[in-house]
């Protein structure tokens, strides 16, 4: 699903803020990302959806070499990467509603079917009754609830998600981190950065650590 | 999706609010100078109707001018297409003269040539250079005036006034686009965060382009539409005015039906032109970004 060989990624003519990462994903698995704040997990997220191009090194995607592919070949591709941003990076304009259908308009489903789903899920999220509200008016819970919303709608073959428990009770944590369980038992494969160590034991998944610019680890880590 | 809105919040840009007034202005400015190129056609078109119908001979004054004249009419009258040929009497000729000669010339001894009035039978060509050379064998004085030089002239002014015209329509285009690209612009700088958004959901950048040419056509259509309806209320006032003066010179001054059917065409352009600016503004600048 996705293969990093050797990878640098620098912004603009700055530092390295990566070096030498190398790691698979297989399809169908779930990983977290840890490591200290500024080791480097949103960088390595952004090369992962897309925002960025590496410094050097492969990146390989969907079986596809990156380096070759063509611009107007990657919106296609990120249609079926899900991303939840650190900073939720939800339309300020649009209703809760609006800001998750945002995926499946974009991929031009049909507005009736589109909006049954909708509804289902921020139901499920917890936010049936805040269809309307703007995210100006949610509380920082409820627009990270929403910014998940939106990276799962479309059922992504690949979920990207920073830190998407930071600012949630433990309660809502372990039931968002249920969705993402639930969404990679349908196939799609999870990658997951967060701080939160006791979250990350308490589900048991393996373990990508990284530490100022490099992964340190990669097998699977429970104790 | 669900509802009328869009994913960019393009309509509430404050850069957006003065373009309907520019564009409004263009399209005023741009209506007006088609309706002038228009209703100069028209002009010229009746002028030259008005003196293609006949012509004028002249038989400068002499010992028996008044029989020299008498005599190419009687030819003039006698050639095919000649519907009729008549000399003036002195005291017609001297009526033509009066704006130029006041009302007492009739009182002086001048010289007069003897004019002879030509009607030509609109329903046969008539070859004047022919004519002219006939007109020689008999009356070699006689001195045949077909207004050529001075259509000549007409249908020169005619053409530089409708260049004129043309070029302010190609300037008003101009100023349409620029106005288009730099507001589009400002609004490519101003919703970059939403775009970069859009563009990670998976949005093709024609997607984008879309809402901004939308946004441009609303822009367009709020300025492009009232402008119009108050050029074509003036070109209209102005027909009407020039007609009360029914001055023996000026004719009619009217758009025709192709002019008024092409009127229109300006505030369409002006739309057309703003949504396709809009959209080539976004896709060439969207290629910049990853
Ligand atoms: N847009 C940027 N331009 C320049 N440098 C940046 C930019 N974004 C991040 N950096 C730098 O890259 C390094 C890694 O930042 P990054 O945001 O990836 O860390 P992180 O692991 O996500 O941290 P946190 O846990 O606090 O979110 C930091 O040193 C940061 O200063
Ligand atoms: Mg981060």
């Amino acid at each position: 699903m996705v293969r990093f060989q050797n990878v640098g990624m620098r912004y603009g003519f700055g530092p390295e803020v990566l070096r030498d990462i190398s790691f698979e994903l297989e399809p169908g698995s779930f990983h977290f990302l840890t490591g200290p704040s500024g080791a480097g997990k949103s960088s390595l997220l952004r090369l992962l959806y897309l925002a960025h191009r590496p410094s050097r090194g492969i990146i390989s995607m969907f079986g596809r070499d990156m380096a070759q592919a063509k611009r107007h070949e990657l919106p296609e591709m990120r249609r079926r990467i899900g991303v939840v941003f650190q900073d939720f990076r939800l339309l300020a304009h649009l209703s809760a509603l609006d800001n998750v259908a945002l995926p499946l308009r974009i991929a031009g489903y049909p507005r009736e079917k589109a909006r049954a789903h909708v509804v289902e899920l921020l139901n499920w999220v917890g936010l049936g009754d805040q269809l309307d509200a703007l995210p100006a008016t949610l509380s920082g819970g409820e627009q990270q609830r929403v910014a998940i919303a939106r990276a799962v709608i479309a059922r992504p073959r690949l979920l990207l998600a920073d830190e998407p428990t930071g600012n949630v009770d433990d309660e809502m944590a372990l039931r968002l981190m249920h969705l993402f369980i639930e969404l990679n038992r349908l196939g799609t494969t999870v990658l997951i950065a967060s701080h939160d160590q006791l979250l990350i034991r308490r589900l048991g998944k393996p373990v990508l650590r990284l530490v100022d610019g490099t992964i340190l680890s990669g097998p699977p880590e429970t104790a | 999706m669900f509802g009328p809105r869009t994913d960019l919040a393009l309509s509430r840009d404050p850069a957006g609010r003065t373009v309907p007034w520019i564009i409004a202005a263009m399209v005023f400015i741009g209506t007006l100078s088609l309706a002038a190129a228009f209703g100069l056609n028209e002009a010229s078109a009746a002028w030259r109707h008005l003196v293609t119908g006949n012509l004028t001979v002249q038989v400068p004054d002499g010992p028996d001018a008044d029989a020299r004249a008498d005599e190419a009419a009687r030819v003039l009258a006698a050639t095919p297409g000649v519907a009729s040929a008549r000399r003036l009497e002195r005291a017609e000729v001297l009526r033509l003269l009066e704006p130029w000669l006041g009302r007492d010339a009739a009182a002086t001894q001048l010289p007069l040539p003897r004019l002879v009035d030509v009607r030509l039978d609109p329903a046969l060509a008539i070859d004047t250079r022919a004519l002219a050379l006939r007109l020689a064998e008999s009356v070699p004085e006689a001195r045949l005036d077909d207004h050529g030089p001075w259509l000549e002239r007409l249908s020169r002014l005619t053409r530089g006034l409708q260049m004129i015209a043309a070029g302010g329509v190609g300037i008003v285009a101009c100023a349409t686009m620029l106005i288009v690209v730099f507001t589009i612009r400002a609004g490519l700088l101003v919703h970059r965060e939403v775009i970069s958004v859009l563009h990670l959901i998976g949005a093709q950048d024609a997607y984008i382009a879309r809402q901004f040419q939308w946004h441009a056509v609303n822009m367009a259509f709020k300025g492009a539409l009232p402008a119009f309806l108050l050029a074509a209320l003036v070109a209209f006032a102005l027909g009407l005015a020039a007609d009360r003066l029914s001055a023996p010179l000026i004719p009619k001054v009217a758009l025709g039906i192709t002019g008024w059917l092409a009127l229109p065409l300006v505030p369409l352009a002006a739309i057309l032109l703003a949504a396709v600016t809009a959209r080539f503004t976004v896709l060439l600048n969207l290629k910049r970004t990853l």
